[in-house]
This record gives C-alpha cells, structure tokens and sequence, in this order.
C-alpha cells in the first residue's frame, strides 16, 4: 500500500450501466471500481501489475440526462467470419435500417471523481518488474497527461480527463451519509478462458461523498 | 496491415448548419437534440461516425479492405462483391487460437472496424476490438433555437382523403449553428490491435472534412465543416494532457446581442501556445 495515487477525473457525461438495466441503459449513481480500474488500466497497466481501488470521491452533484439514440442490436458471428476466412461467399456486414433498435440511455452530467488506488504485483511478475518501477511510470504518465488509450466514463462516447492530484482533494458536493445499494464492484475473472467472469457486488456507501471500497466491501460481497 | 500510425493524435472539429436538423432526437419527435440544462444543441458520436462510414464506403466502393462493417441501405448490391480474398490469410496454425485470426481478418478487411473497433461475439467468444478513434458529443457553442416549420403538399396518400386536397407535414429545423466535436486516437490501440495506418488516418481526416458534402438531404439544410485543427503528439503516449490542447481552441461570439446567424458570427482563436512535443496541424 505504500504507492498510492490519486487521480482526478472529470467528463461532461457518464454512464455506468447498472447490469440489470442493459437494454436501455440506465447508469449508477456513482461511477463503479470496476470502471474506475478501467481508467487507470487506460493510462497504464502490465500484466505484472493488478489495480485496486481504495477509495472514490464524488465531487459533485449527482445529476442524470436522458439521451435515445439509434443503435445496432446485433454483434458479429464469429461462424461467419470463419467462413469468410476460408474464401467462402458470405454477407459480413450488418444493416443498419434493418438490425436497428431505438434505445433510450440514462446518463450522468458533469461529474468528477477522485480515485485513490493502488496496484499490486501479480504472479506475472518477473525478476525486473519491481513495484517501484511501475509506480514511477504510472506517475509519469498521469502527470503528463500520457494514456495507451484516452481513457472513458463507462462508455467510449464519454472521454475522462484526468489529472493527477499533487495537493489535498477537493471536497466533495455531499455531507453525512448516504447509501447507494448494492453496486457492481467488480468482474473476478478466472484463470482458465472457458468459465466466464464472476460478477461481484457490494453496498456502495457514501460518506462525506466519500466511498471507501475496501471497507464497503467488507461488509459483504455478493457474487 | 503496413505502417499503424505511430502518433497519438487529438482533433477539434467545427461544423455548422443552417435551416437543418444535423441530428434528430427520437425521443422528442425529432426535434434537434438539446441539451435540456443548458439549451446547447447535441450531435452523438454515432451519427458524425454514421458519416464517417458513408464518406467511405462512398469512396472507397469495392476496394478490398476498405469495406464497411455496419451499413445503412441497401444490402442487396452486397450479394455481388467479390469473395472474400482469402489469399491473405496465413494458413490455419494450431497454437493460436482461432478467435485471433478472425479479429485481425475483420480488421484488415474493414475500415470500420479498423477506426472504431466493433463487438464480435457469439457462444465462442471473439471479444470486441477497441478501435484507436474516439469520438464524443459533438455540441453547439450557443444554445440553440429549434424552429417548427410546416410544410404542406399538393398531393394526398389515401384515396379517401382526395377531398383535403393537401397534406400538412413538420420539418425541424435550426436557423444556425455552430457545432464543436472533439476525438482522440490511440496509436498503440492502432499498433497493437487494429492495424489502423497512415493512409487510413488521412482518410479518416478526409472524411472529417468532406463527409458532409455528401449528406444532403431535405432535412439536413446546409451542413459543412468548417475547422479541422489536429493535434499530433510527437510520441505513442503523447506529450500532454488533451483538454489543454482542446482549450487552446476558443470560439467567440461576435454579433452582439443578436443570434448568430453565420459562420462570420464567430471568432476562431486558436492559440500556437503549443506544449512540446505536440504540433498543431489545422487541416481546413
């Protein structure tokens, strides 16, 4: 625990789609530990290194907007391209008038966050993978603005600017206490390829526009 | 795919409309889209990468690797495209798997996949390939004011109605606006996934610039680009955070009280305060 960071981000809007709200996506009130990881895997990561999120500020108002687009209900098969690979005569592209399906989205406006996290070394670490190594470039890059991809809020469309925080954190929107219910915190992969990752859950409370994950998880996580 | 682009890039693009709707919003009998806090007009990534797609597939009809992935219109034309060139392909190896070889076909063999990556999974699952461009809410520069316009027609649909002898009909429209849309490109998405190079990327500018051009339509009144400002960092990760490159661009209002009702309405002031290690290129 001793090289944490905390980054700041911010975006016009956000949408952490709650997984029993999908077809219309409908956002969590707060972003997830899960998307937050994303974040900082988008700055930096290697398979030596695993990100945890300690805490999460809220720094403002929560507030929703709601948006409809039309969007594509299918996905690709992977049947076909093989075909296609194998020189066979195939229709791979997708119409979109006709696989086309209104959906309305509930997003979230003007939000920012501060993300206190660490990483640990995983099992992939080799002799040269020390964790002051990774710490340093990962500071490097949050510092100067470097990403491997321009991280998001939950969605591609929503772009995070981050910026890593030198100073105190600024305070939050929210007083006192609030709950939020059970939240996605995370997906537990598996080892082997073939079982499918593991959604966990865990009662997302605020205090002071302050979640602090590891404690919130202790109180139970459900998966 | 030959030379993936090396550089991670950041754009400004400025687009305006007069007496059009640039993008309909379903949920409000396709007025312009707003944004009810602030009364700013919206344009979703996916309807400017809707005309990303038809620029194209419009230009580059039937050239192979270059086809479009999600289509709009007619599918039928499809069915006459040549087979699939399966010349390219290394010959099947046991060590990988095969999920792999299908995303690196997809992506050689389409554009859209290639820019803007694409979902691909079934019960054997393929993944989804993260494309290096990103783009996000286009929005106007002032509030917008959306304008009801009826129309009528001297002609009936129904038999019955032969004695109306006209029909009414609504189009929305927008006097003027100004749109500011902002995107990033990943150059190691490009490198180690996609495949997205060189040529490629000056296409995709391309297409930023002209792909109005080609989207005329009733509804749409006058659309074009009016500023494409690139930012290319010197290095894969860049140089710089990207919303200080995007504040370099201010755009400021110069008709006074009344509403803009032109592009000259406006000032562009792009600053050459540029950090190290990113040039400013303005492609229009």
């Amino acid at each position: 625990m001793g090289f944490g960071f905390r980054l700041k981000v911010w975006g016009d809007y956000a949408c952490f789609t709650r997984p029993e709200m999908k077809v219309e996506r409908v956002s969590y009130d707060v972003i997830t530990p899960s998307a937050a990881r994303g974040i900082l895997e988008a700055i930096y990561w290697k398979p030596a290194i695993s990100w945890k999120i300690d805490k999460i500020h809220i720094l403002n108002q929560i507030k929703f907007d709601n948006i409809r687009r039309n969007e594509v209900l299918g996905t690709i098969p992977v049947s076909k391209i093989q075909k296609a690979m194998n020189g066979e005569e195939v229709e791979l592209c997708q119409d979109a008038n006709q696989d086309r399906a209104q959906r309305a989205s509930l997003l979230l406006r003007d939000v920012c966050y501060c993300i206190e996290a660490h990483f640990e070394m995983t099992k992939k670490a080799g002799s040269d993978d020390t964790p002051e190594k990774h710490y340093n470039v990962a500071l490097r890059r949050m510092r100067k603005g470097q990403c491997y991809h321009y991280p998001y809020l939950g969605c591609r469309e929503f772009p995070a600017h981050f910026e890593y925080i030198e100073g105190d954190i600024p305070c939050s929107y929210y007083s006192g206490e609030r709950d939020l219910g059970f939240m996605l915190w995370d997906l537990e992969f598996s080892e082997d390829p073939k079982v499918e990752a593991k959604p966990v859950f865990y009662r997302a409370c605020m205090s002071d526009g302050i979640i602090d994950v590891e404690k919130c998880l202790c109180y139970g996580g459900l998966s | 795919m030959s030379n993936p682009i090396k550089n991670r890039y950041e754009f400004v693009l400025l687009f305006d409309v007069e007496n059009g709707n640039p993008n309909g919003d379903p949920d409000m009998g396709n007025m312009p889209r707003v944004d009810p806090q602030t009364g700013h007009g919206i344009v979703t990534d996916v309807c400017l990468k809707r005309k990303v797609r038809d620029f194209i597939d419009m230009v580059k009809t039937g050239e192979p690797g270059y086809d479009i992935y999600v289509k709009s219109g007619a599918i039928l034309n499809l069915q006459n495209k040549k087979a699939y060139d399966s010349l390219g392909i290394e010959p099947k190896g046991k060590k990988d798997s095969p999920d792999v070889r299908a995303t690196e076909f997809m992506c050689k063999n389409f554009f859209d996949i290639r820019t803007f990556g694409a979902v691909m999974s079934t019960d054997v699952n393929c993944g989804q390939v993260r494309g290096p461009v990103q783009i996000n809410f286009g929005r106007s520069i002032d509030p917008i004011f959306q304008q009801e316009v009826t129309v009528t027609r001297l002609a009936v649909t129904k038999e019955e109605d032969i004695k109306k002898g006209q029909t009414m009909g609504k189009k929305q429209i927008l006097p003027y606006a100004l749109y500011r849309t902002e995107g990033y490109i990943s150059a190691n998405l490009a490198n180690k996934t996609t495949g997205f190079n060189e040529d490629d990327l000056e296409l995709f500018w391309d297409s930023l610039v002209n792909m109005f051009e080609h989207d005329h339509s009733a509804a749409r009144g006058k659309m074009s680009a009016r500023k494409l400002i690139v930012f290319k960092h010197a290095t894969e990760l860049g140089s710089c955070q990207a919303h200080k490159l995007f504040d370099l661009v201010k755009i400021n209002k110069n008709s006074g009280d009344l509403p803009p009702r032109s592009f000259s309405d406006y000032d562009i002031e792009i600053s050459q305060d540029v950090p190290d290690g990113v040039e400013l290129i303005e492609k229009l």
